[in-house]
């Protein structure tokens, strides 16, 4: 019995779809996660998820989309997602609550006139839509748990346990605004809990750390940050997520190289995701 | 357990602020004051830590110009924040060496999406 990860999309921002960019891939957030009863999980519907619908062609069990927020990169691809033009098709969408509007509103603003060809309620699948709560909720034979962590907007991190399997989804994530990581109790680091001892933490590592000093506050986090957040959580395997859209593979590379190097020994795997990678954690 | 990331926020920027403010949480208790609000009740919070409601009350007030403790939830500004409001209140708060001082004391509640996730309460001398 094991719980399958793959990535879909790595890319944060904006999609880069040239050559340069492409062993690490273009798409924007979005990970696939198989449960061990064989549930289908996504994480985020960045322009990634077009891919999943494609290969789920035919399929008609349920979906579970978890959204960790609606900035563009991580919903964009929502329109181009099969299931949702599957009459019948049975999709749940949990999204962050927000004040003033429902998620469906929210989401709607982008599905809908001008910016999408069909409405939101037009969508031909049976969508419903729910704000992730507080307590956590089961998908199969997974929790899920979520709560609010520190980026622009309302974001949520998830935790997704599966038998003994934990995955953590933070992709959007700036945990060391405002303080330094190192000295922290975790009780004050945003995230702490979501991530703490998660087999496999996916986490925001958009920029080098002489890029975050530049992009303080923007909801992002630098290489060293990423790290000492990860090592603070207990986290063994750690997936560096949401790729800056002016890194190439080759700066890829090297920021891989550094991260390796800065963490050392201190988790059983460190790199940064790939499009199209796969990962298995026995449940 | 991880605190609430508004409180998280919250604790971040009054770190870096001169005004003296705490930060509550849920339950009443004071999880955080900054260094000005230690300098001015005389204790830093690295010495105190949490103060529940009770153990606030005893070691620092509020107390009412006659020097007696005011119970704190019929305080003006306990009742707003249970209704989600900024408020305003002055009362006294004791010194480390004893000493009564009036304060004027103003609470900004931190309403989400998820309701109630506590509050910000600066304070600062009040005019004799």
């Amino acid at each position: 019995m094991a719980l399958s990860v793959r990535y879909w999309g790595t890319r944060g921002s904006i999609p880069t779809p040239t050559p340069d960019m492409a062993r690490y891939g273009g798409n924007t957030s979005c990970v696939e996660l198989t449960l061990s009863d064989g549930s289908q999980m996504i994480l985020d519907a960045g322009t990634g998820i077009r891919g999943v619908g494609l290969a789920a062609t035919g399929q008609t069990t349920p979906v579970h989309v978890l959204l960790t927020h609606l900035h563009l990169d991580h919903i964009q691809g929502l329109m181009f997602f099969a299931p949702l033009f599957a009459p019948g098709r049975d999709v749940r969408i949990y999204g962050p609550p927000a004040l003033g509007a429902p998620l469906l509103n929210r989401l709607g603003r982008y599905i809908s006139a001008p910016l999408a060809p069909v409405e939101i309620h037009e969508l031909p699948a049976e969508v419903t839509f729910e704000e992730a709560s507080d307590g956590g909720w089961d998908v199969g034979p997974a929790r899920v748990q979520a709560a609010f962590v520190n980026h622009r907007g309302p974001t949520l991190g998830y935790r997704i346990t599966d038998g003994d399997a934990t995955v953590a989804y933070l992709p959007d994530h700036e945990p060391a605004l405002g303080q330094r990581l190192d000295g922290a109790s975790g009780e004050w680091i945003s995230g702490h809990g979501l991530a703490k001892d998660a087999d496999l933490l996916i986490h925001d590592a958009q920029y080098s750390d002489s890029e975050y000093s530049q992009h303080v506050g923007w909801g992002h986090s630098g290489i060293a940050d990423t790290i000492a957040f990860a090592r603070l959580t207990g986290a063994r395997r750690l997936a560096l997520f949401h790729h800056d859209p002016l890194h190439d593979d080759a700066a890829l590379d090297a920021l891989g190289e550094e991260a390796a190097a800065a963490a050392g020994d201190q988790f059983e795997e460190i790199a940064l995701a790939r499009e199209q990678q796969t990962a298995t954690l026995a449940t | 357990m991880t605190q609430a990331v508004e409180l998280i926020l919250a604790r971040n920027l009054l770190s870096a602020v001169e005004l003296a403010a705490f930060i509550i949480d849920t339950d009443g208790t004071v999880v955080f004051f900054n260094d000005s609000a230690g300098a001015l009740i005389g204790r830093r919070f690295e010495e105190v830590g949490p103060l529940d409601q009770e153990q606030w009350s005893s070691e620092f007030g509020p107390f009412d110009e006659f020097g007696q403790l005011m119970p704190t939830d019929s305080l003006p500004l306990s009742v707003a924040l249970r209704e989600g409001l900024p408020a305003n209140g002055r009362f006294s708060v004791r010194l480390e060496e004893g000493d009564l001082v009036p304060v004027e004391v103003s609470a900004l509640p931190l309403v989400t999406a998820n309701g109630f996730q506590g509050a910000i309460v600066v304070f600062w001398r009040a005019a004799e």
